[in-house]
């Protein structure tokens, strides 16, 4: 494998070639911690942007009701449909809420949405990918074309129907994601156990008598949950952008919740003339899922480095 | 090949079975919907049993899923609440528009975004490359709905070179009238050799194409760089650069051949990105598609709209990757071994 450009400066000492003055470290085989990690930031700037852009929405999120300069459902008529100025940094919408706020408080919904429909689409497709890596055999066979099924549907066209079928409601859409989303987690999870099943220990495992299951939790699981991690990080934008994309339809966040979604839907009958309506949750929602990829595309990176220099 | 298309077939065959079966119980089995769509607020016990009744509710479940297939199998979806139409004659109306909406942006997507790709892995680690990389991280980032929103403003607000919505000025349809036998309006009214409408229908579009395209454009520049450099970075490309082969020459006869398996790979998938986006960008554009009619069906109770249009996006979804899957055996003759 030839070595691309990014992964070069992988191969160099790391104190020697240090040229981040103060933070460099005399000895070339000891780099200090400082170093250590300009180095890794220099590596994975990507990475820890999206990790920076990360934690300001999560703090957004987490004390939005301080943050936030106004009620996000407060509603004055009298300053209804206002462009961007010093008392209303993005504007007001047809009603006089204040769009920052309202912005502020979608933060919420969206990491809940992202966070829920992720737990939710692991707790069950790892079981399956475990059961079904570990055993193999007609069971493995049963549960692989059972996933299938779940897969043959255009993206977003599952959820649309199973929350069709349930009725439109936040609450639905995030059920209808997750049942569209744990496939994914089955099949990873169950190639991950596949690649180990044969490994010593296992079999060690099991000549001491120890029960399948505890195996399966104590043994596999812990060994080889690492892919099913990075697949979460990347999938967790992707879930955010698609429960947006069902509020947008009109089958997810139904007022009086506030989702980012919802609120870009909502001014599709004046965003025309008033772009700060549309323009500003929808930056949110861009801003939101760009970082959660920047922070997948790092982890991945960190933890499998063949793929590195690649992506 | 024959036994692998055996195979192939035998196993499409359960998993349509599959969806058939999850359609079934979305439709049918879940609690209240249908009947709850059909009646409103607040029926009758006797307008319920009335509803289950006509709608084979009162039967046992298995003898439900029976009559469902037989009724498929007649080609026949139920009948829209919403139109008052068979499903199935909706969708075949409609079949055209979804069709010429994602093979143009398909097109677009296989002419501009391949290359773009290509170049990104051959340039790596230069400013086009980089610059590739950005957009594509970017794009895949940014909802349909808000390209298909910033598209309007710019294209139908700001410049007025476009219309905001719709396939063809219903003026036009009505004063340069011409047949349907393609379902593409660009070939209909060419064919029909009425230029107004055709002009109509070109303008109409260009933003729904484009901004389906752009939803999907950056997946597959991004696949197609990252197994790109995978390529170019395997022992016989290393070997014929030793030997002195001219770069182009490696790119386009020895790399780029390499690639083509992941690059059907890539097409499929941008095609089913599409079929799913399609959904979003007919219901902003009001295109007069299936996935338009899919969404609408939702808002307006619409159920076996709703179930019909799903079900036949998932066949057509599922065919193409069963013809990409051949194509792959006509690829490479070396998955025969296997």
């Amino acid at each position: 494998m030839t070595l691309s450009k990014t992964s070069a400066s992988e191969t160099m000492p790391v104190g020697r070639t240090n040229t981040r003055g103060a933070e460099c470290h005399e000895g070339p085989f000891e780099p200090g911690r400082a170093a250590l990690m300009g180095d890794f930031v220099g590596r994975n700037k990507l990475f820890v942007l999206g990790l920076g852009l990360f934690l300001i929405i999560l703090l957004t999120a987490l004390f939005a009701p301080w943050l936030a300069p106004y009620d996000p459902n407060n509603i004055d008529f009298s300053v209804k449909l206002e462009g961007p100025s010093w008392a209303h940094w993005m504007g007001t919408d047809d009603l006089g809420r204040d769009i920052l706020s309202r912005v502020m408080f979608g933060a919420r919904t969206s990491l809940i949405i992202g966070i829920n429909v992720i737990a939710v689409a692991m707790a069950i497709g790892i079981p399956i990918g475990l059961v079904s890596g570990y055993f193999g055999g007609r069971l493995d066979s049963i549960l692989m074309r059972l996933t299938d099924v779940f897969l043959a549907f255009p993206p977003l066209l599952l959820p649309i129907a199973i929350t069709a079928a349930l009725g439109p409601s936040l609450i639905n859409a995030m059920i209808a994601l997750a049942i569209s989303w744990f496939p994914w987690y089955a099949r990873i999870m169950r190639g991950a156990v596949m690649s180990i099943r044969s490994n010593l220990y296992v079999s060690a495992a099991r000549t001491m008598s120890i029960s399948h299951l505890k195996i399966l939790v104590r043994h596999i699981l812990p060994n080889a949950w690492t892919p099913a991690l990075v697949q979460a990080s990347m999938d967790f934008g992707y879930t955010i952008l698609a429960a947006a994309s069902l509020s947008f339809i009109g089958i997810g966040a139904k007022p009086p919740a506030i989702e980012w979604g919802l609120m870009v839907s909502l001014s599709r009958s004046k965003f025309l003339d008033y772009w700060w309506t549309a323009a500003f949750p929808g930056l949110a929602i861009f801003v939101t899922v760009l970082a959660v990829n920047l922070i997948g595309d790092g982890l991945r990176d960190i933890l499998d480095p063949k793929s590195r220099g690649q992506q | 090949m024959k036994t692998y298309l055996a195979q192939r077939l035998v196993q499409m065959f359960f998993i349509l079975l599959g969806v058939l079966t999850l359609t079934f119980l979305l439709s049918r089995v879940l609690p209240g919907s249908p009947v709850e769509m059909m009646l409103g607020h607040r029926p009758s016990v006797e307008q319920i049993e009335a509803a289950r009744a006509e709608l084979g509710l009162d039967k046992p479940v298995a003898v439900q899923f029976l009559v469902y297939l037989r009724d498929l199998a007649q080609g026949d979806l139920g009948t829209s609440l919403r139109t008052g139409q068979p499903v199935t004659s909706d969708l075949f109306n409609r079949f055209g528009a979804t069709f010429e909406l994602t093979t143009l942006a398909l097109t677009i997507v296989i002419v501009v975004g391949i290359p773009l790709g290509v170049l990104s892995a051959v340039r790596q680690n230069t400013w086009p490359d980089h610059v590739v990389r950005t957009t594509s991280i970017a794009g895949m980032a940014l909802p349909v709905f808000l390209i298909a929103m910033l598209m309007q403003m710019v294209f139908y607000g700001r410049l007025g070179w476009f219309p905001l919505q719709g396939r063809i000025d219903a003026e036009i349809a009505l004063d340069f009238p011409f047949a349907q036998r393609t379902g593409f309006y660009l070939v209909d009214s060419l064919l029909a050799g009425q230029w107004e409408a055709f002009k109509s229908a070109a303008l109409h579009l260009v933003l729904p194409v484009v901004t389906l395209a752009m939803a999907s454009m950056a997946v597959v520049t991004r696949i197609t760089r990252n197994t790109m450099v995978e390529v170019l970075q395997q022992d016989h490309i290393r070997t014929l650069r030793a030997y002195g082969v001219g770069s182009r020459k490696v790119y386009y006869k020895y790399a780029l051949k390499a690639t083509l398996i992941p690059l059907l790979t890539v097409i499929g998938l941008a095609y089913g990105y599409m079929l799913g986006g399609s959904v979003v960008v007919e219901f902003i554009f009001d295109w007069p598609g299936m996935g338009g009619y899919a969404v609408g069906g939702i808002t307006r109770n619409d159920f076996p709209a709703v179930m019909g249009a799903t079900l036949l996006l998932a066949v057509i979804y599922l065919s193409l990757n069963l013809v990409i899957d051949l194509l792959y055996h006509l690829v490479d003759p070396r998955l025969e071994l296997k």
